[in-house]
């Protein structure tokens, strides 16, 4: 029997090592390919070559003689071509949302999209079979380019919705009462001579997640309940809309995401293979499996980003911005993900960033084209508008021929100024914008930084260094239920958290939030060892499994601490309220004379206590307890935010760039993030980290690129180029501190903040370092052929423009299967 | 993803290799190391019906010196050319190159044969054995022949290496006290080169007295810069006269253009890297 | 079929297995050694990461039947007598993880790396990792924990480590 006989220590701010690491570096985890039942069956889907294409016919006669194939099923077998495939996010009263089958039945709308569906006693037979799927297409025009796609008599990738628009989202200042007219403030600059306005068209590439555990389903159809295990971040969304979708009792599904090996939005769905997978475990009464492959996963997991930005600023000469406009295109792909279509919209609020803009509009047009959907990535919609407001702020700043930080501060929101009401309607709680610059500054050696590229101007060094900065707020924390309602998005915000006092004094924490590497195991423990006084060890966070925790909206927006972690806190102070009679009763005192204090309740002025973890053991035995109440101290808790939280910092980043080959190379990184109080600052560390790695991709490495027919280039990670440890360098970190006050613990969210922020201060940074070569702007990946095109440009002695839309040779797998395939005859060694 | 069905011989001589390949006929693939075969397996890019592994032949792995030359068994692995002492002591340039190669784990399995053979244009060995003027030994039913790096590379992934034939060693000449450097240009680690220029020089009392040049990914096939050669040679390894060679480096190349890299773009960069790679193996 | 023994973690295997099977299906499939994972089909990612013969190869990029005769070592033959090796434990302590996924490849590439080179620069280590990737943590702190790694297999740094480090060679050595 465990009793609290001291106090422990705070675990709130200790840098606890992580409770989930044993099983992890030891291998002792549980992927969901793991899963080997008695008689699993596993599928491979066939897949269309093509990006648009209506299928004339599927012969599936050879496959299935393939031996050991079970079954081969077309849309029509299974009903998936009846199949909707749920959007959650309507985000206005006459968005076009077409149906998304789980396969396609008469037409492919993108290239990967399923046809078929090949079930077989090994992953391998059902691949050797798939290849024998016969499918007869008859192509259509590939619909690729926003712009083009919205233009009269575009081919339409939706005949029957009759339009390429999905929707088009609209918030202006002067129309809400939260700022005046954007066109009015545009008009007026125009005719003043004190007033300059600077337009730019900025591009968001197209991104791919790239989580590195490859997406897997297994269904097992044979218990009462339905069970599918699912590589998810979001297993109760899951099983709601699976219910919804397949017109399944919901009490008969249990989804158990298990170890799910990363997500960063991009397992946020509804998948077809999970509803594939589904539809034939139930069809054959057996546990099916699906695993896709990284080239599947590239090709058909949802993209991120893809946006054409339109941004227009009116700022005094004195540097005072008067107003800001901002008209985008976003790309949906073929089809409308789970929240897709909301995405871009989040960054309607965040375009204004920590400045004070009188006038704001914000016009988003969501756009079909024949490509693989777009859906969350990693900050989602935020990224795309800090990129946008950090590019224009640099722009501007150069046009008014002031010093870029300069500019930031004369129009950033002073600390004084909170809690603070924008012109896109949102009250930032707390911040403090001075604080973190100036640390930020003295830990870059700003100063020192730009001599250092004055002397290498002044010697025309080969290799030039450039500065880039990114002040940057984000709103996360997903979400106020009311505000998510407000935006028509298709459930709530809230989180739940329930506590299970077991009778040997441990706590089981069943959480809804949904964790995939984020380290929620050893955070909420520490948060419930502090409001219970119980030992950080005590405590077992359950999560995951419908069947436990049955109440949830997953992980996703930076919000499983500032919602879930708070469910979590509430859950505890109920438990503290249910022990409290018992204590008394125990103690043989009134409950207004007891204290709680580290895991203890104690007759005030006398040493007489009880520890809650006897309190445990009391209400088990039962043997006495008070009249009227019930013996039982477990509590659950669900919380509902009154409002997101608002984390902010300053990155700055040098790069060196090698005027002669155009390479971009990591020079220094520094950010200082205000991230509210802080749980564990080793598990903040590492979020920083990792959100700085994939904003910095975004600016240096990453594209999913198309080619002219459709066909996605960078479809394996030989072409997809993410960084490696040589790639990056060691970021400098910091932290400043307001307190958010939004919620009891003070926290603002984390996972996204340096993804949110890095990209813009990169790609400033690089053109920082070419500017005065001429060059003007650079689209992203900065690659080094873009790099050394833009400067040739500059020079007037452009390249002969001759970039094919292929891959590299070098690639060896991409663009040269043929020639292996062909040319291999030889016994050539490979 | 799982390969397609094949099946495997693992012979335990050339004699034996060859006599496989006549059984196995044009759908016979050679096993080597196998880290580009692989994935296209995976990727069924390439089904073949019979899978030769050369694993299992000790007289084609090692490095030995025979005269004036070093051989290199086609089946040594790349992580040990990186180690080898001789290699190191007379023949740096392919070392060099090979210390690029891929990632640590692909090293230790991959070997010097098995790339050469499979002439990757964007491959980072053909350009230094071309350079080194490699002489390459090829066994086939008809006993063993020998062909010059210069005739060996025909065309993309396309070599001298007949039907039925295998490559069993290459063989360097010694260029011992040569300076050598291998400017690789990648966008990341990951990568495969854009361009990269294999170097190596000798130099004697700061004047270049020979220099060997040969280019990554300039063409389908390896490619000598033999104007920047010749135009070194006598020079000074000053960095003017290095860098004024070096524009000669693009001559006679014709490289592809793709979104990593224009023609005009590899051709800038074969005269930049070409000056980098000669300055450093000369330092 | 092709017959194949093995020596994995330390423990003997005969099996028949057909030739296209890869060396990391047969130790998830067959063995159930799930630790090891794959992560892509190109040889990129580097999760499944094993020692073969005491080098570190990706084993998606072997053939079971390639392994006959061979010794191999997984993230699951590190630990002995309940003890972490000491780059588990590094991993552990510089916070080296976050969703895992990549962590059986890292931890055994470390390994492999602090073979080669017992004392690494922070370069030297990012090289060294360089066919690994991770999308979680931005690699800073895996390089820390291979730094740390490497302070504490030195001779003499510790009786606990130096174990650790002798089992490096059992387990993985040449």
């Amino acid at each position: 029997m465990t009793t609290t006989e001291n106090a422990p220590t705070q675990e709130i701010g200790r840098d606890r090592r992580r409770k989930e690491d044993r099983r992890l570096i030891t291998g002792r985890t549980r992927w969901t390919d793991n899963q080997a039942l008695t008689g699993l069956l596993h599928i491979s889907v066939v897949r269309s070559p093509f990006a648009h294409a209506e299928i004339k016919g599927i012969d599936t006669s050879a496959a299935k003689q393939v031996p050991g194939v079970v079954a081969v099923y077309t849309a029509a077998d299974l009903g998936a071509d009846q199949v909707q495939l749920p959007c959650a996010w309507p985000v206005t009263k006459d968005m076009k949302a077409p149906q998304r089958p789980a396969l396609a039945g008469s037409r492919v709308n993108f290239a990967g999209e399923g046809v078929a569906v090949v079930v077989a006693r090994s992953a391998a037979i059902a691949k050797d079979a798939a290849e024998q799927v016969e499918v007869d297409y008859d192509e259509l025009e590939p619909v690729l380019d926003m712009e083009a796609a919205l233009a009269d008599g575009a081919t339409l990738v939706h005949p029957e919705i009759g339009t390429n628009a999905n929707a088009q989202w609209v918030f202006d200042s002067g129309e809400a009462g939260s700022g005046g007219s954007v066109a009015e403030a545009l008009q007026k600059a125009e005719s003043d001579d004190d007033q300059i306005i600077v337009k730019r068209r900025f591009r968001q590439q197209r991104l791919v997640p790239v989580f590195m555990e490859p997406r897997s389903t297994v269904v097992d159809p044979s218990g009462e309940q339905l069970v599918m295990w699912s590589s998810t971040q979001v297993p109760h969304i899951l099983k709601t809309m699976l219910a919804l979708t397949l017109g399944l009792p919901e009490h008969k599904v249990r989804v158990i995401a298990p170890d799910v090996g990363g997500g960063f939005g991009g397992k946020i769905a509804v998948a077809p293979e999970e509803v594939l997978t589904l539809l034939v475990a139930q069809k054959l009464g057996k546990p099916v499996k699906w695993t896709e492959t990284r080239s599947e996963s590239l090709l058909t997991a949802h993209h991120g980003r893809d946006q054409i930005q339109d941004l227009t600023m009116s700022v005094t000469k004195d540097g005072t911005i008067t107003g800001l406009d901002v008209k985008l295109l976003a790309d949906m792909g073929a089809y409308l993900g789970l929240v897709g279509p909301g995405v871009p919209i989040l960054g309607a609020f965040m375009f204004n960033a920590i400045y004070k803009i009188p006038a704001y509009r914000f016009d988003c047009t969501n756009v079909f084209t024949t490509k693989t959907l777009t859906d969350a990535y990693r900050g989602a919609g935020r990224p795309e508008a800090t990129f946008g407001i950090e590019r224009l702020m640099d722009e501007a700043a150069l046009e008014l021929g002031m010093e870029p930080m300069e500019f930031r501060r004369k129009n950033w929101i002073k600390h004084e100024e909170f809690p603070y009401t924008t012109v896109s309607t949102l009250t930032y709680d707390t911040g403090n914008y001075e604080a973190a610059t100036d640390q930020a500054l003295q830990m870059f050696d700003y100063d020192g930084l730009r001599r250092e590229q004055q002397e290498r101007r002044e010697r025309g060094d080969v290799k030039q260094l450039g500065i880039g900065i990114s002040t940057f707020t984000e709103m996360c924390g997903l979400a106020p239920s009311r505000v998510l309602g407000s935006l028509d998005y298709g459930a709530g915000g809230w989180e739940t958290a329930a506590i299970r006092m077991l009778p040997t004094g441990k706590a089981e924490v069943v959480v809804g939030v949904s964790p995939h590497g984020q380290g929620h195991e050893t955070a909420f423990s520490q948060i419930v060892a502090d409001q219970l006084g119980v030992p950080f060890d005590d405590v077992e966070i359950l999560h995951g499994d419908t069947q436990s925790s049955y109440r949830g909206l997953d992980t996703y927006g930076s919000r499983s601490l500032a919602v879930g972690g708070i469910a979590v806190v509430k859950a505890a102070e109920k438990v503290i309220e249910k022990a409290k009679p018992i204590a008394a009763h125990m103690l043989e005192a009134s409950e207004g004379d007891l204290e709680f204090s580290g895991g203890r309740f104690t007759v005030k002025g006398t040493d007489k206590g009880v520890g809650i973890q006897d309190i445990a053991l009391a209400v088990f035995a039962a043997h006495d307890y008070p009249e009227g109440i019930e013996p039982d101290i477990d509590a659950h808790a669900t919380f509902d935010p009154e409002n997101f939280s608002f984390p902010h910092g300053t990155h700055l980043c040098a790069v060196e760039v090698d005027t002669e080959t155009g390479f971009v190379q990591l020079y220094k990184y520094v950010c200082v993030d205000d991230v509210g109080n802080v749980i564990n600052p080793l598990i903040v560390e590492g979020q920083v980290h990792g959100g700085l790695a994939q904003g910095i991709a975004q600016a240096l490495f990453e594209e999913a690129a198309y080619d002219d027919q459709g066909t996605l280039l960078s479809g394996t990670l030989v072409d997809y180029t993410l960084p490696t440890a040589a790639d990056l360098i060691s970021f400098d970190t910091a932290n400043t501190t307001t307190a958010s006050t939004t919620n009891p613990l003070g926290v603002k969210g984390v996972g996204e903040a340096g993804t949110i922020a890095s990209t813009p201060a990169v790609v400033n940074s690089v053109l920082d370092a070419i500017r005065h070569l001429g060059v003007k702007d650079i689209d992203m990946p900065t690659t080094p052929y873009r790099v050394w095109t833009a400067i040739n440009d500059a020079k007037g002695t452009a390249g002969r423009g001759d970039e094919a839309n292929v891959a590299s040779p070098g690639a060896g797998l991409g663009s040269t299967a043929s020639d292996i395939s062909k040319g291999d005859t030889q016994g050539g060694h490979l | 993803m799982i390969p397609a069905q094949f099946d495997y011989v693992r012979p335990t001589t050339v004699e034996e290799a060859v006599q496989a390949l006549r059984d196995g006929g044009d759908d016979a693939k050679l096993l080597a190391g196998g880290q580009s075969l692989l994935p296209v397996l995976r990727l069924r890019m390439a089904d073949p019906s019979l899978i030769i592994d050369l694993g299992g032949i000790p007289e084609l792995k090692g490095v030995r010196e025979e005269g004036n030359e070093v051989v290199v068994g086609a089946m040594t692995s790349h992580y040990d050319v990186t180690r080898d002492d001789t290699l190191r002591q007379h023949v740096a340039l392919i070392q060099e190159a090979t210390k690029t190669v891929a990632d640590p784990q692909v090293r230790h399995k991959g070997t010097l044969g098995g790339a050469l053979a499979h002439a990757d244009p964007a491959g980072d060995l053909a350009a230094p054995a071309l350079a080194l003027d490699a002489q390459f030994v090829i066994a086939g039913p008809n006993g063993t022949r020998t062909v010059a790096a210069a005739d060996f590379f025909e065309d993309y992934f396309t070599t001298a290496i007949g039907e039925g034939e295998l490559l069993t060693e290459i063989r360097f000449p010694k260029y011992t006290g040569w300076g050598a450097r291998y400017e690789k240009f990648n966008r990341v680690a990951q990568a495969w080169s854009i361009v990269a220029v294999a170097a190596t020089v000798k130099v004697d009392g700061g004047t270049i007295s020979e220099a060997r040049i040969g280019l990554t990914n300039m063409a389908g096939t390896p490619v000598r810069a033999r104007a920047v050669e010749s135009a070194l040679v006598g020079q000074s390894a000053t960095e003017d006269n290095v860098r004024k060679a070096a524009q000669a480096a693009a001559e006679g190349t014709s490289p592809t253009a793709d979104a990593d890299a224009g023609s005009d773009y590899r051709e800038h960069l074969a005269r930049v890297l070409t000056g980098r790679a000669v300055l450093a193996a000369a330092g | 079929m092709a017959r194949i023994r093995t020596t994995v973690d330390g423990l003997v295997y005969e099996d028949d297995v057909e030739p296209r099977m890869l060396l990391v299906q047969y130790l998830r499939e067959r063995l159930g050694k799930t630790g090891t994972v794959i992560g892509c089909d190109t040889s990129n990612c580097g999760a499944c990461t094993v020692h073969l013969d005491g080098l570190s190869v990706k084993s998606c990029s072997v053939l079971a039947v390639q392994a006959n005769g061979s010794e191999v070592l997984t993230i699951e033959g590190l630990e002995r007598d309940g003890q972490l090796h000491p780059m588990q434990q590094a991993f552990h302590d510089n916070h080296a993880l976050q969703c895992g996924y990549c962590t059986p490849g890292m931890i055994m590439q470390s390994i492999d790396l602090l073979g080669e080179n017992p004392d690494p620069s922070e370069q030297e280590i990012r090289e060294g990792i360089e066919g690994n990737l991770c999308r979680c943590t931005g690699y800073q702190n895996i390089v820390r924990a291979v730094q740390d790694a490497a302070s504490k297999m030195k001779p003499g740094a510790s009786p606990t480590a130096e174990a650790g480090a002798k089992q490096t060679v059992a387990g993985g050595g040449a």
